[in-house]
């Protein structure tokens, strides 16, 4: 049996049946793929031009859109398709080895399909699971959390008998929530309805003035007040609104959102119900991270309980003014969607490269339609806000930055995972909460966050000081911080859209660079060069993944620069490639290989 | 089609660029009012007849300070706009060098050499060499159609080709494909060559690369090199829309 070894064609009744479920509407690209090609493993050529004829659209267009997107494959991927989890918290845990020894006993190499077409093995960008880590995804649905080399074996065997992955040890599969520390988000969660109660009760003019006065800003990262941007949405023209969640938590070393759709669902679309009220709108939905595609169906069935409940649908909780359903769009791994108007092209089924702004969402956003874009921590911090009120969130934090924020906090320290503290708490005290020793450097944010050195372990999270989308990661005094940097550069690289060419260049020729310093033939040349795409990426990039690619990397040259000298050959200038090397073919071809055949020993 | 270029600008309504007072009209980008103007910003991926892409970031300039791309950048009365600066050309060099090292551009054996504006623009931004280390991608031609060959080792992405073909000629013969340092162009047709489609020489999308990737057959060397249009005048003497 060679599963794989032909071209998978749907049969005409299965395509017909997945077009009609999504009314072929090309609106639906992405999730019609994606349902595709969990049908029948990858989508072949002939699949897209099937697809693109029932939806009016061309090959080379579904075509781009496929090739655009990291989980879909236009090639032939094993009946088993294993992704490790690369983020730099995956690698602390030895998922490098680990995946080596996978390889090894499945008789395979990386990125490479086997021969018998059963399996194949590669890596993936952080799967959100850094707090059980080290992880991997499998066929784009099930996680595996807690790899260590006893599963490795075990899972090998499984693969090579053929186990069907919903057969493996449930155990495998296990997610822990991790909650440490709790505070509003996390503390107890309200009785489904309560908050939209309350804000309907309000009214519209009312909750919106209360979300003004909480002083709330997003938590996706640009901490946007959503107050306004829910008032421009609201005043913008249109024959229709839409509420969008952001759940595409694709930031490195951030797991909070995966934890709040796990077990607060209901506060996140109680928070998108109350802004429907507020905004006028009729239909949600929200954007999953194709990551998350395990939470899928506990958030529909959520989704369920709310309709008969009468929270979602038709005359919400009796009022005939108020009718708001949710549809749940699940990504397929491109880590620029979390940038809202990439999300959006996404929803619209579309490549995810980010628009043009202005025009911004609030209006001209999902279709055109005026659309509030927030993420999931902020819609459940709505549905706190409207059980209190304004002023009482206000009053935690600091005056520019209220409320609690979480972190999801992993790397070196004894206890990973969740930690909610109002705005405001230094540095220091998630440490000393988490029990992290001898650390060297934390990088607060991700990635495109900023790495702080222990000489500012004293500074506090805040909007006005150390911002943060909520990832928490930490690195004692054992660890590269030029290696992690490496890490975070290969990051960019991968998840770049290729749109506009300070990012789509820049981002590879960091990744060579840096390359290039890992195998021992730097110079300080290539550190200056580094600050000049660094500067250059800032300043011209199309979006915010460009521009804050190389934050990781200036921060690390500046904090850590004994880090980086330790890769340099030479202090000084040191040519693109190894003169040295250059001359092994002429040694073969001549058969020498003596002391004069060498470039360092000729004097 | 170039509408916006023709019509007059409203008295009074203007802001800075470099110093210099610019006229604009209402709707207008900071690189419409300037080409009406003739006024030169270095640009690649923007052409008067299509809307913004904003891509290349040739075009980036300071507007009160911050950056921005002039394509996308509404006019607005009081902006003050700072483009031919050391640093800012600096900048634009760089993006080329970029754009150089990321395809395959052998300018000397090039058909299009003398008339690309990507040559063109490396010349008035003093770029003399490539700067970076070459990626030297292995991109094959696509020769299949008798009229017409397509070389992507020099596509910049612009997507002039797409739009022209898809909003001017009705035809979507290309569209985008890839990823990252992967996003390439894409040929739509089953077989994926441009034999099997409907272009046609006299299609829009046949003659507006900017580049060398869309060429005509047997015409390479019909103008001399040395006779060529940016042989003849620089890139930034003979801005669009007056000299089309």
């Amino acid at each position: 049996m060679h599963p794989n070894s032909q071209p998978p064609t749907a049969s005409a009744s299965v395509l017909r049946s997945l077009l009609t479920r999504h009314r072929a509407d090309r609106h639906a690209l992405v999730q019609i793929l994606r349902e595709l090609q969990a049908l029948q493993g990858w989508l072949p050529r002939e699949a897209l031009s099937q697809v693109a004829t029932a939806l009016g659209l061309t090959l080379a267009q579904v075509e781009g859109v496929a090739g655009f997107y990291r989980f879909f494959h236009t090639r032939p991927v094993g009946a088993y398709r294993v992704l490790f989890s690369d983020n730099v918290t995956d690698r602390l845990l030895g998922s490098e080895a680990l995946m080596a020894d996978l390889c090894r006993r499945l008789g395979l190499t990386p990125g490479q399909l086997g021969n018998d077409g059963l399996v194949s093995v590669d890596k993936t960008s952080c799967t959100g699971l850094c707090d059980q880590g080290p992880a991997l995804l499998i066929n784009h649905h099930q996680v595996v959390t807690r790899l260590d080399a006893a599963r490795m074996a075990e899972m090998a065997d499984l693969i090579h008998s053929r186990v069907p992955v919903p057969q493996w040890p449930a155990e495998w599969f296990e997610v822990q929530d991790n909650i440490r520390r709790a505070d509003v988000l996390l503390g107890e969660a309200a009785a489904p309805g309560a908050a939209l109660a309350t804000a309907l009760a309000r009214g519209p003019d009312a909750m919106l003035a209360e979300i003004k006065l909480s002083k709330l800003r997003g938590r996706g990262g640009a901490g946007f007040a959503t107050g306004l941007k829910w008032e421009l949405c609201r005043q913008a023209p249109g024959a229709e609104h839409v509420v969008v969640c952001n759940a595409d938590e694709g930031e490195p070393g951030t797991f909070k959102d995966r934890v709040l759709l796990s077990r607060r669902a209901d506060a996140m679309f109680e928070g998108m119900t109350i802004a429907a009220h507020v905004i006028g709108a009729r239909r949600g939905l929200v954007y999953l991270r194709g990551e998350y595609r395990y939470i899928l169906e506990p958030l529909l069935e959520v989704l369920q309980r709310r309709r008969e409940a009468h929270l979602l649908g038709t005359s919400i909780l009796g009022h005939e003014d108020l009718d708001f359903d949710i549809a749940i769009h699940v990504g397929a791994g491109a880590y620029v969607c979390g940038e809202e108007s990439a999300l959006i092209e996404s929803l619209e089924g579309k490549r995810g490269t980010p628009r043009i702004r202005p025009p911004f969402p609030v209006t001209h956003g999902y279709l055109g339609h005026p659309t509030i874009v927030n993420n999931v921590e902020t819609f459940c911090a709505v549905s706190h806000i409207a059980l209190q009120d304004g002023a009482w969130w206000a009053g935690i934090g600091t005056p520019q930055s209220s409320g609690t924020k979480i972190h999801s906090v992993s790397g070196d320290c004894e206890r990973p995972g969740l930690y909610e503290y109002p705005f405001g708490t230094r540095i220091d005290r998630i440490l000393e909460d988490c029990g992290a020793h001898n650390t060297q450097a934390v990088q607060v944010g991700g990635p495109s966050g900023v790495c702080l050195s222990a000489s500012e372990f004293g500074r506090r999270i805040a909007f006005e000081d150390v911002p943060t989308a909520g990832a928490f990661m930490v690195f004692d005094r054992r660890r590269d911080m030029f290696e992690v940097a490496r890490g975070f550069a290969h990051f960019f690289a991968h998840e770049s859209c290729g749109f506009c060419t300070p990012c789509r260049v820049g981002t590879a020729l960091v990744v060579k660079r840096m390359d290039k310093l890992a195998e021992g033939h730097g110079s300080r040349d290539d550190i200056d060069v580094l600050f000049e795409l660094d500067r250059l990426m800032h300043t011209a990039s199309h979006c915010g993944l460009g521009a804050s690619a190389c934050n990781s990397l200036r921060d690390t040259i500046l904090k850590f620069r004994p880090a980086y000298e330790q890769h340099l050959k030479s202090l000084h200038f040191e040519p693109d490639f190894d003169l040295d090397a250059e001359l092994s073919i002429a040694r073969r071809m001549t058969g020498r290989d003596d002391a004069g055949a060498h470039l360092e020993n000729l004097s | 089609m170039t509408d916006h270029l023709t019509t007059e600008v409203n008295p009074g309504q203007s802001f800075l660029l470099d110093g210099q007072d610019l006229p604009f009209k209402p709707g207008d980008t900071i690189l419409q009012a300037a080409t009406r103007a003739q006024r030169y910003i270095p640009h690649l991926c923007w052409h008067p007849d299509f809307p913004a892409h904003g891509s290349c970031r040739l075009c980036s300039v300071k507007v009160n300070g911050h950056p921005g791309a002039a394509c996308t950048v509404r006019a607005s009365t009081g902006l003050e706009v700072e483009s031919n600066t050391e640093e800012l050309n600096g900048q634009r060099k760089t993006l080329l060098q970029m754009l150089f090292v990321e395809g395959n551009h052998f300018c000397p054996s090039c058909e299009k050499s003398g008339n690309c504006l990507l040559q063109a623009t490396a010349y008035e931004m003093g770029m003399e060499g490539p700067h970076f280390e070459e990626f030297y991608p292995d991109r094959p031609v696509d020769a299949s159609h008798p009229d017409i060959l397509l070389d992507f080792n020099r596509c910049i992405l612009c997507e002039l080709c797409v739009k022209a073909s898809r909003d001017v000629d009705g035809k979507n013969i290309f569209a985008i494909g890839g990823h990252g340092i992967d996003t390439h162009l894409l040929v739509n047709s089953a077989s994926g060559r441009l034999a099997d489609t409907t272009m046609t020489l006299g299609d829009r999308a046949a003659n507006i690369c900017p580049v060398g990737v869309i060429l005509p057959k047997r015409r390479g060397f019909v103008i001399p090199i040395g006779q060529r249009r940016f042989d003849a005048k620089s890139v930034s003497e003979q801005v669009e829309g007056k000299t089309t």
